[in-house]
C-alpha cells in the first residue's frame, strides 16, 4: 500500500489490518511512554490548504508518537499566497526529501493529483465534499472496539449534511464493508442527488429510526460550503434533525453517539448529549491518533501485505 | 503439517533477519528444498528443558520475588507460562507473566514486511525488577536488541536476563542468552523449526533443524 486517497481503494484485508494496527497503536498510546521509534528518519510534511485544527493535530501527533519528523507547511503564511500554484508548491516539498504527505484540499481529487507528481507517500486528509478516509478509519475502529469486528446487522444512521460530507462518503463504505447498515438522515436539500452505487439507505425522517440504531452519528452543518441555505432556519433544523435529549432517550442504552468534530453544540447535537454517558465523541478524538499512526506505519513502515 | 506463509515469517523467530538484503532466504523461499536434518528436541526433552531452565532463573536470581517473565511474541508468550508455572510448582511462587510486542522497535523497518504479532501486555511495574525475557530462537539478537528498548520505554528494570529454548548462533549484536535450553551452531541457510501445541496447532512440541537438500549432512537423528 502506497497511499491512502479513499477508502474504495482498500480490500477487506486492508481494512482489517489497519483496525487491528489501530488497535495495538491505541496500546502504545496508552502507556507511559506513548512513542515507539518505528518510524525514526521519515519525514512526513502536513499540508493543508483548507483550515483543520484536530485533523492537523491527529495527524501530527500520531506521526510524533511514530517518531518521525514532522513538517508542517501552512499554507496561510507561505508562497500560495504569492500566487504559487499546487504542483510547484508540492515540487518544492518534494524536492526537500520527504517520505510522507497528509494533504488536505478544497478540491476533490487533489490528493490523487499529487500523488501522480511526486514519489512520496499521500495520505488523504480530506478533499473536498470527496473523502475523508482517515475519519471513516477512527469512526470505524470506535464501533468496533464496543461491538467487535463483524458488524452484520448493525444499524448506522449518518445525520444531518451528507451532500456536502466527505466524512459520510467515506464512513458509508467503510462500515458497509464490515456489514453495517448504513442511512443517511438530512432534509431532501441535504441528501445527495442520487444514492447510485453507495452501499446504504436514506431517510427524511429520524424519529421513526431512533429505537433501532446501533450508532448514530451528527454532522456538523457546513457554512462553509451553503449548506445553511438549503434549509429554513437552524431552529428548523434542530427541532427536526437534531440530536436533542428527548431524542437522545429514545436511542438504545448502548446506542454509541458520534461526532466527528467540531461540534456546533445546540444545533446538530444538545450539549448535554454530547457530554452524555452514551457520547464515544472523545474516544473518536484518541483512536484517531491510533487510526492515523496505522495509517503512516501501513505506508511507511509496514514493508508489505499481511500473507 | 500445513504451515502458512504467515507460520513461516515467524517460525524462527530470527532467521529471516539475518541479512536484510538477502533476507528472501526461507522457509517458505522457492530456492533449495529443504529436509529434516536432526529433531533438536522432542516434546520430553522440552520439557525437561523448561524444567532446567525455570530452576535456573529462580537460583540466578535468589528466588522468584522480583522476576517477571516476558514472553516475546510470537512463542515466547507461551513459553513464559510454561515456565511460570513450573516455577510455581517447586518454588510455590506466582510469577507475574507478561507479552511483548518488538515490531516497532526493530531495525530494520521497511526493509521487510513487518506486522505486530500480538499485544504488548506486562501485569505489574517492571521498574526495580528482573525481568527475563523469554524467546524460542535467539539468533541475530536483533530482536532482543528491540525488547531491551521496548521494556525500558515501560520502566527501569533493575536487571533484564534473556531466556531461551535454542541458540543457533550468528549474532550481529553483543548479546548473550543467560538461560539456553540447547546451543545448537547452525548455518545461515539452515533453520529451526520450533512448534508448540499452543502456538501452532500441532499434537505436541518438537524443535527441529532443517537445511537445504545435499548441501550437508542429512538427518542424523
Amino acid at each position: 500500500m502506497k497511499h491512502l486517497l479513499s477508502i474504495a481503494d482498500l480490500s477487506r484485508a486492508e481494512l482489517d489490518e489497519l483496525l487491528d494496527l489501530a488497535a495495538s497503536f491505541l496500546s502504545v498510546t496508552q502507556r507511559e511512554t506513548p512513542k515507539v521509534p518505528a518510524l525514526r528518519g521519515r519525514t512526513v510534511v502536513s499540508l493543508f490548504f483548507e483550515d483543520s485544527t484536530r485533523t492537523r493535530l491527529s495527524f501530527e501527533t500520531a506521526a510524533k508518537r511514530l517518531s518521525a519528523d514532522v513538517m508542517v507547511f501552512s499554507v496561510a503564511t507561505s508562497s500560495v499566497k504569492k500566487g504559487e500554484g499546487l504542483r510547484d508548491t508540492v515540487a518544492t516539498i518534494a524536492a526537500m526529501g520527504i517520505d510522507a504527505v497528509v494533504v488536505r484540499h478544497a478540491a476533490a481529487g487533489a490528493p490523487h493529483r499529487i500523488a501522480e507528481w511526486i514519489d512520496a507517500s499521500i495520505v488523504n486528509a480530506g478533499d473536498g465534499r470527496h473523502q475523508h478516509p482517515t475519519q471513516a478509519l477512527l469512526d470505524t475502529f470506535t464501533i468496533t472496539q464496543h461491538r467487535g469486528r463483524d458488524l452484520s446487522g448493525m444499524r448506522v444512521a449518518i445525520v444531518g449534511d451528507v451532500r456536502n460530507s466527505r466524512v459520510a462518503r467515506s464512513d458509508v463504505q467503510a462500515l458497509s464493508m464490515l456489514g453495517a447498515e448504513v442511512t443517511l438522515v438530512a432534509p431532501p436539500t441535504l441528501l445527495p442527488e442520487t444514492l447510485e452505487g453507495w452501499p446504504c439507505t436514506s431517510a427524511v425522517d429520524l424519529d421513526p429510526l431512533l429505537p433501532d440504531l446501533d450508532a448514530v452519528m451528527l454532522l456538523r452543518i457546513q457554512h462553509e460550503r451553503d449548506a445553511s441555505t438549503r434549509f429554513p432556519s437552524l431552529r428548523e433544523y434542530t427541532a427536526r434533525y437534531g440530536l436533542t435529549e428527548d431524542r437522545a432517550r429514545r436511542l438504545r442504552p448502548d446506542a454509541l453517539i458520534m461526532h466527528p468534530g467540531p461540534m456546533n453544540r445546540g444545533v446538530e447535537i444538545a450539549a448535554a448529549v454530547a457530554d452524555g454517558p452514551q457520547s464515544v465523541i472523545g474516544e473518536q478524538v484518541t483512536n484517531g491518533v491510533a487510526a492515523r499512526m496505522a495509517v503512516l506505519w501501513k505506508l511507511l513502515g509496514a514493508g508489505g501485505d499481511v500473507v | 503439517m500445513a504451515e502458512s506463509r504467515r507460520d513461516a515469517g515467524r517460525a524462527t523467530s530470527e532467521h529471516e533477519h539475518a541479512t536484510p538484503a538477502s533476507g528472501g532466504r526461507s522457509v517458505s523461499g522457492s530456492g533449495d528444498r529443504m529436509v529434516l536434518r536432526t529433531t533438536v528436541f522432542s516434546a520430553d526433552d522440552l520439557r525437561r528443558a523448561h524444567t532446567r531452565i525455570a530452576h535456573e532463573i529462580v537460583e540466578r536470581n535468589r528466588g522468584a520475588a522480583e522476576v517477571v517473565l516476558v514472553g516475546l511474541h510470537s512463542r515466547g508468550p507461551a513459553i513464559a507460562a510454561r515456565l511460570a508455572t513450573a516455577i510455581s510448582g517447586f518454588e510455590g511462587a506466582q510469577v507475574p507473566v507478561g507479552t511483548l510486542d518488538v515490531t516497532f522497535h526493530r531495525d530494520d523497518v521497511g526493509l521487510r514486511p513487518l506486522h505486530p504479532a500480538g499485544p504488548t501486555a506486562v501485569p505489574v511495574d517492571v521498574t526495580g525488577r528482573v525481568v527475563v525475557l523469554v524467546d524460542d530462537v535467539l539468533f541475530t539478537g536483533r530482536t532482543i536488541r528491540a525488547a531491551m528498548d521496548a521494556i525500558t520505554e515501560l520502566g527501569r528494570p533493575r536487571a533484564i536476563q534473556l531466556a531461551v529454548l535454542v541458540d543457533r548462533g550468528g549474532r550481529e549484536l553483543p548479546i548473550r542468552a543467560d538461560f539456553v535450553g540447547r546451543n545448537l551452531p547452525t548455518r545461515l541457510a539452515e533453520d529451526v523449526r520450533v512448534r508448540l501445541v499452543e502456538t501452532d496447532d500441532v499434537p505436541e512440541d518438537t524443535i527441529e533443524l532443517w537445511g537445504p537438500e545435499g548441501s550437508g549432512e542429512e538427518a542424523d537423528a
